[in-house]
């Protein structure tokens, strides 16, 4: 392979990462405070696409402010979905929350189905994002640019929240132990709104990236990207933002990587996602970057 | 009331009576339709094409032609139930049907039984015809599709250097690719590049890569539309310029609508357009069908009518209505010169005729040329 195709492979790898990352972070989030796999981040991520859409399509909008409503929006919705399906379940087993996760995602794939139909729909990429960029024989997308920025501001706002105000000292000391925390005076229902909406509203945003990459939107999008950054999760460490970030990147590239080594397994990519899966559980189910979390009793 | 029904009654009886005596005058012909259910466009747009023919010719060696249709509402059980009615209740010389391949597999081993002929319009899936002596097709199978398509690489865009990416959860896309590549290499060209992708894949940025890197002269990518129109994307931001080629599974307004600018000059193999329409029966075809439907045909209504004249051809050839010898007078189809083309019936009963490329431009679904086998 020339240094040239090397290259192209890579910068591939990063933009496809960097998006698994973006959604990633929402169910490490989630995780860390709840220890819920919300498995139907997903499908928050699909609406958060299909919002923008309509924004951009019925009313308008322009790409910027459609993003701005789909991330508000969604978040609302990540927090009606908290209450409606997960709040009454906070003490059952653990093992309910995801039955219901699994439940909540199903409902969202045939809502979609009925409210937007089946028929896939092509998206609109704004022209700043379409422009082609090339660096020695490397052809980058300017979106892939722009998507890096956008995720980094994110990123920062997130930390900010996290670990300079008081909403943030909040999260953690729900995450360490949520019965103390309540008994400290914080309200650990107004934190686990937050969490969520802050998930979504990240789901949001890379929903909105990954249909202007991918410009083709339909109401089971979700699922694959949905599970891949599951895995990305995973492979970084569950409940930890930065593990997340982390495992998305190693995906996209690795995902990239096999197909552009070994073109004649090109058709077992997401079998070679779930591989990685299988591997991190049996060798270090922590990942990369989490801790060993004690089980409560 | 009473009197109504009794009235009814007597009518129908003289109805059923008279229709019967004239039975031995009539030639019936069974078709097997999906009017109803999820491929009932598909079912209607045939019906149009085979009620049509019957117009134009209503009456073979001498007799009236009378089509029974029956619904198979898009199922597979129905097609069999409505075969076996064709056959035990109305004594059909021989049917016309059904769209859907696995539809038509259900309903072929009924008529193969009874040894009455069948002749599908539509189903291009392979198994359909195989190993059947009955069973015949209006249309091109799959592997020609292929072969079509390597052709039309080779002389047209004089391509040798090919690349292939095919999604591997579809039988018909890996079964295009295979045909594609068999072909393709036997005029000489080379395959430099094969990957594979799967249906509801979004990024083929690795594929592509790879591709690029070969720089082949044309990329045969035979996925369905959303698949196809993802990748014409992806490809023209890459900088890939060698021209896209497909199946007739790309052939939906969303492989535009999806993929704008990207899918501009792209082409796909299929089974008509009128602007291709050569032979004088078709010519005649697409005058018809304009005055009568005020719309431009459709490549299904065209086979329904190629598979309804094929079927008469044959009964006027073996000057009889037996089944068995309508049989012989199928399988014995030379050059019939049809709507969809010239057609000849090959040892497995499938259609061995020209198909038609076609291409996008400014946003349209275009005629480009004709290929012949």
């Amino acid at each position: 392979m020339s240094w040239e195709s090397f290259f192209q492979n890579l910068s591939n790898g990063i933009s496809l990462g960097g998006l698994y990352a973006l959604i990633a972070i929402g169910y490490s989030m989630v995780y860390g405070i709840l220890r819920l796999i919300n498995f139907a981040h997903g499908d928050i991520f699909m609406l958060g696409a299909y919002i923008a859409f309509y924004g951009m399509l019925i009313f308008s909008l322009p790409w910027w402010l459609s993003l701005i409503v789909s991330i508000i929006l969604t978040a609302f919705i990540g927090i009606l979905i908290d209450k409606g399906a997960y709040k009454p379940l906070r003490n059952a087993p653990r093992i309910s929350a995801l039955i219901t996760a699994i439940g909540v995602s199903f409902f969202l794939e045939n809502l979609g189905l009925v409210v937007f139909g089946g028929r896939p729909k092509g998206f609109y990429r704004p022209h700043i994002f379409d422009e082609i960029i090339t660096i020695k024989g490397v052809r980058i997308l300017s979106l892939t640019f722009y998507s890096l920025v956008i995720t980094a501001i994110f990123l920062v706002l997130l930390f900010y929240i996290v670990y300079r105000t008081k909403t943030g000292l909040g999260m953690r000391a729900v995450s360490t132990d949520m019965e103390t925390a309540r008994l400290m005076g914080i309200d650990v229902d107004k934190i686990i709104s937050i969490t969520f909406a802050i998930g979504s509203g990240l789901a949001a945003v890379g929903g909105v990236l990954w249909a202007m990459k991918y410009p083709q939107i339909n109401p089971l999008m979700g699922i694959f990207p949905g599970l891949k950054a599951f895995i990305a999760a995973v492979l970084g460490g569950i409940g930890s933002v930065g593990g997340a970030l982390l495992g998305g990147f190693i995906l996209g590239i690795a995902e990239i990587m096999l197909v552009a080594f070994m073109p004649q397994l090109s058709g077992y990519r997401d079998a070679f996602a779930f591989l990685i899966l299988i591997l991190i559980l049996l060798v270090k189910p922590t990942g990369l970057l989490g801790v060993e979390v004690k089980e409560k009793a | 009331m009473k009197k109504l029904s009794l009235f009814l009654v007597v009518a129908l009886m003289v109805l059923t009576f008279g229709t019967t005596s004239f039975a031995a005058d009539e030639v019936k012909i069974g078709v097997i339709l999906p009017m109803t259910g999820p491929v009932a466009a598909f079912g209607q747009m045939t019906w149009e094409g085979i009620e049509l023919a019957n117009e134009l010719r209503p009456q073979v060696l001498g007799k009236p032609v009378k089509l029974i249709l029956l619904d198979d509402k898009s199922d597979k059980v129905e097609a069999a139930n409505t075969a076996s009615r064709l056959i035990e209740k109305e004594h059909v010389v021989a049917g016309i049907g059904a769209v859907a391949s696995s539809n038509t597999l259900s309903a072929a081993p009924i008529f193969e039984k009874a040894k009455v002929p069948l002749i599908t319009p539509a189903s291009t899936n392979p198994l359909v015809t195989q190993g059947k002596k009955f069973i015949f097709r209006a249309c091109f199978i799959d592997p020609f599709q292929g072969k079509v398509a390597a052709k039309f690489a080779y002389n047209n865009l004089k391509a040798r250097k090919a690349a292939i990416l095919v999604d591997i959860a579809q039988d018909y896309c890996v079964g295009l690719a295979n045909f594609f590549e068999k072909n393709f290499k036997a005029l000489g060209g080379e395959i430099v590049s094969k990957t594979f992708c799967k249906t509801g894949d979004q990024d083929f940025s690795a594929q592509l890569t790879t591709i690029k890197a070969k720089n082949p002269d044309v990329i045969y990518i035979p996925n369905y539309y959303t698949e196809d129109a993802l990748i014409a994307k992806q490809a023209r931001e890459m900088g890939i310029n060698a021209p896209l080629l497909s199946g007739d599974g790309a052939q939906a307004p969303q492989l535009i609508e999806i993929g704008g600018k990207a899918v501009e000059g792209m082409y796909y193999t299929t089974h008509f357009n009128e602007k291709a329409a050569s032979t004088e029966l078709g010519k005649k075809y697409v005058e018809i069908y304009h005055k009568k439907f005020n719309k431009s045909p459709n490549a299904l209504g065209a086979l329904g009518f190629d598979a309804y004249y094929i079927l008469l051809d044959a009964i006027e050839r073996a000057g009889s209505l037996d089944p068995v010898k309508i049989r012989d007078g199928i399988a014995a189809t030379k050059d019939f010169k049809g709507v969809t083309g010239v057609i000849t019936i090959d040892e497995n009963g499938n259609a061995i005729k020209s198909a038609v490329i076609e291409t996008v431009k400014n946003g349209k679904f275009e005629f480009v040329t004709v290929v012949n086998p």
